[in-house]
């Protein structure tokens, strides 16, 4: 594996782009050191995010080339280090903030969402938060209750708050550039399942603005929105499918705030028939929100009713028998798709 | 596991009495039991049989023993993620730890637990916890309850200096304080928060946090299972009889990683400080050696003990092994009350 410093160069000049193959952990690294190498005002903060590089050994290098001043191994004091990256964020720096589990979220909720998320507004649009909070989501790691969750509904019903869902590494890379140019306070979550996942990236400069979705797999019968994990949770049912002879539409929202509605509607409108498919629990989760942009902008020409699958309603247990029925699957998506299309 | 280094009982001076005697050679037991468990459940994870990761408790065992001496069966107490040795110095047994552990049906939680979160009601142990710090709440509500229903249970909230960080504490600590509730809190410093050392993440002297709310603070060598008894006995009292809070710091090293993944450590820890601590600072051999000295008991009853508690963890462990998982329709059961 590559140090990302050996990865990087600025190459840019001629002809096609470079892509090689990068980890969503190397990618997501990247992402960090060109802002951090670009911005001096970008700074890291998290538990064991130095040396240690974090538990998932996403940010392994970076202390080398930024040194303890800009990455900052902190106390295990995650309301602490939200809100000191709010009041910095306020004060003219650029804070990302490690939150190593997404189930954490219960420890800085205060910190979002009535101090980072507020405070543009509160103040007139005088004062600016810009705040990354970089987190994980997903479950199956057989790490029980506490760390398995995906909150990301939390903060997407916040307004002032925007929320990052990357499922590739080349996205993740992209979002993440621009979550960190952003003025506004982002949540970004990654898959800690997914840190290994390759996918090409390439070497050039690019960023990826958020609110805008992204065709995974384009299809004609039925549309399959997934977020995250489940994307490619989808593409594999969406394979399935296409045994049976019906095309699926994959599409990734990429960010659920801003949310690309557009996208959304029109493959609906396409195809006539859509599922949501998302990790976090489906009663009053994002699965919710996004079915309903569907069945009103597409409502005309839906052969279907717009159906969603969430996590189980459950906390997340331990035994692997039990935490595997929790999260969709690519069996069950193929399932409720033929369903849907009447081939069950 | 470390042999202890005393052969035969070099002094029959029977200094001890009798009821002593019996409560050290019981903590060794205890103490024994906890490092024989730990060592299987990291075969367990090196043979990929256990789900997930686990943090052992393996060198710290002197704290939870020496604490839970104390402790009746009814008083409390609250664990933590690195929980194995609290609970079964509570009374918890072997084959139904190993069952959760194992994400099996008879284990403690039903399999829906696992390593970080095992709690047993009987045994007054209201559970391990995967959040840093995240038990001192309930460990302090479980006080006030006890106080104000007109018992006399304490409740004893275990933690590493990892969860000096977190705000909670530092706010049911000032209640506990203003309330007089009978609660101890014990701070078990590793010297390490996960992979830093806690003198980075950790400002002032330890104890002195607890001395501004005005809680009764004492610091033991924690591997010395006899300091850790004597001052944990004096503290519960105090708390039995009405007299509040405490807060006991005790000094303390895990052999192991992290977690039982975490096998390269040199970048934040060295060979020699582990090395160290496990030659010279053994709780397991720190106690066989004053029983020896003591009279109390040779290396062959000591022999006998862990030949016991061999037998116990290897029973144990077959009995998880073959049990069954749960049936598939539990798991939307015990969403709800
Ligand atoms: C609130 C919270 N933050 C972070 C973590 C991740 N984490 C698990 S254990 C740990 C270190 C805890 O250190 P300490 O309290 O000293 O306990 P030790 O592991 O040394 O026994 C961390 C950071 C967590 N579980 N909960
Ligand atoms: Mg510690």
């Amino acid at each position: 594996m590559s140090t990302p410093s050996a990865t990087l160069s600025q190459t840019g000049h001629t002809g096609a782009p470079t892509v090689r193959e990068l980890t969503l952990a190397q990618a997501i690294r990247e992402a960090l050191a060109e802002e951090l190498r670009r911005d001096p005002t970008v700074y890291i903060m998290g538990e064991d995010v130095a040396e240690a590089g974090t538990p998932f050994k996403v940010l392994s290098g970076l202390v080398e080339e930024f040194g303890p001043q800009r990455i900052i191994d902190s106390p295990i004091s995650e309301a602490g280090i939200t809100g000191l990256g709010v009041g910095a964020a306020m004060t003219g720096m650029r804070p990302v903030v490690d939150i190593m589990f997404g189930d954490f979220l219960g420890l800085i909720m205060d910190q979002l969402a009535n101090q980072a998320a507020k405070v543009h507004y509160m103040s007139g649009g005088k004062l600016k938060v810009p705040l990354v909070v970089r987190t994980t989501l997903g479950a199956t790691r057989r790490s029980a209750a506490q760390h398995s969750q995906s909150l990301h509904a939390w903060v997407s019903h916040i307004p002032g708050l925007k929320v990052a869902l990357p499922s590739t590494p080349y996205d993740a890379k992209g979002l993440l550039k621009t979550a960190i140019r952003d003025d506004n306070p982002v949540v970004f979550f990654e898959d800690k399942m997914m840190y290994q996942l390759k996918g090409p990236v390439p070497e050039e400069e690019y960023t990826i603005p958020l609110g805008v979705a992204d065709v995974k797999r384009a299809g004609t019968d039925i549309t399959i929105v997934a977020t995250s994990s489940m994307v490619q949770v989808a593409l594999v049912a969406a394979d399935n499918l296409e045994r049976l002879g019906i095309s699926a539409e994959v599409v990734d929202p990429r960010t659920m705030f801003p949310l690309d509605k557009e996208t959304l509607i029109a493959s609906a409108q396409k195809t006539s028939r859509a599922i949501v498919v998302d990790e976090g629990y489906e009663r009053y989760g994002v699965t919710a929100e996004l079915a309903a942009v569907i069945a009103e902008g597409a409502f005309y020409s839906l052969d279907a009713p717009v159906k969603r699958m969430g996590a189980m309603d459950v906390p997340v247990p331990f035994s692997p028998v039990l935490e595997d029925q929790t999260v969709p699957t690519p069996a069950t998506v193929t399932e409720l798709a033929k369903t849907l299309c009447g081939r069950a | 596991m470390t042999q202890v280094q005393a052969s035969r009982p070099t002094r029959k001076s029977h200094s001890a009495p009798a009821e002593e005697r019996e409560r050290f050679l019981s903590m060794y037991r205890q103490m024994v039991r906890i490092r024989l468990f730990e060592e299987q459940v990291n075969d367990l994870y090196k043979t990929a049989r256990m789900p997930g990761l686990a943090h052992l408790y393996s060198g710290e065992e002197a704290v939870a023993v020496g604490v839970c001496a104390t402790l009746r069966r009814d008083d409390y107490i609250t664990s933590t993620h690195r929980g194995h040795g609290h609970c079964l110095a509570k009374g918890a047994s072997i084959d139904r730890m190993f069952a959760e552990l194992l994400g099996k049906a008879p284990g403690y939680c039903r399999g829906k637990g696992g390593s970080m979160h095992i709690a047993d009601q009987d045994t007054g142990n209201l559970g391990a916890n995967a959040i840093v710090g995240g038990s001192a709440g309930i460990a302090t509500g479980a006080a006030f309850a006890s106080k104000m229903r007109g018992q006399d249970r304490v409740a004893v909230c275990f933690f590493g200096d990892g969860a000096l960080g977190q705000g909670l504490l530092y706010e049911v600590m000032n209640m506990a304080s203003l309330w007089k509730l009978p609660v101890i809190y014990v701070c078990e410093n590793n010297l390490y928060n996960e992979y830093t050392h806690y003198t980075e993440t950790t400002a002032g002297a330890l104890t002195e946090r607890a001395k501004a709310f005005g809680i009764h603070t004492d610091a033991v060598d924690g591997q010395d299972v006899r300091a850790v008894y004597a001052a944990a006995r004096q503290l519960v009292d105090r708390a039995r009889g009405g007299d509040g809070p405490a807060f006991l710091l005790c000094d303390t090293y895990r052999f192991y990683g992290h977690h039982v993944g975490d096998i390269q450590r040199t970048y934040y820890r060295s060979k020699e400080e582990e090395e160290h601590w496990k030659t010279q600072r053994d709780p397991l051999i720190l106690l066989g050696q004053w029983l020896s000295a003591e009279g109390i008991a040779g290396e062959s009853d000591l022999e006998h003990l862990r030949d016991e508690a061999r037998a116990e963890v290897e029973a144990g462990v077959r009995f998880a092994l073959d049990a069954p998982f749960p049936e598939l329709s539990e798991v939307d059961q015990h969403v709800y009350a």
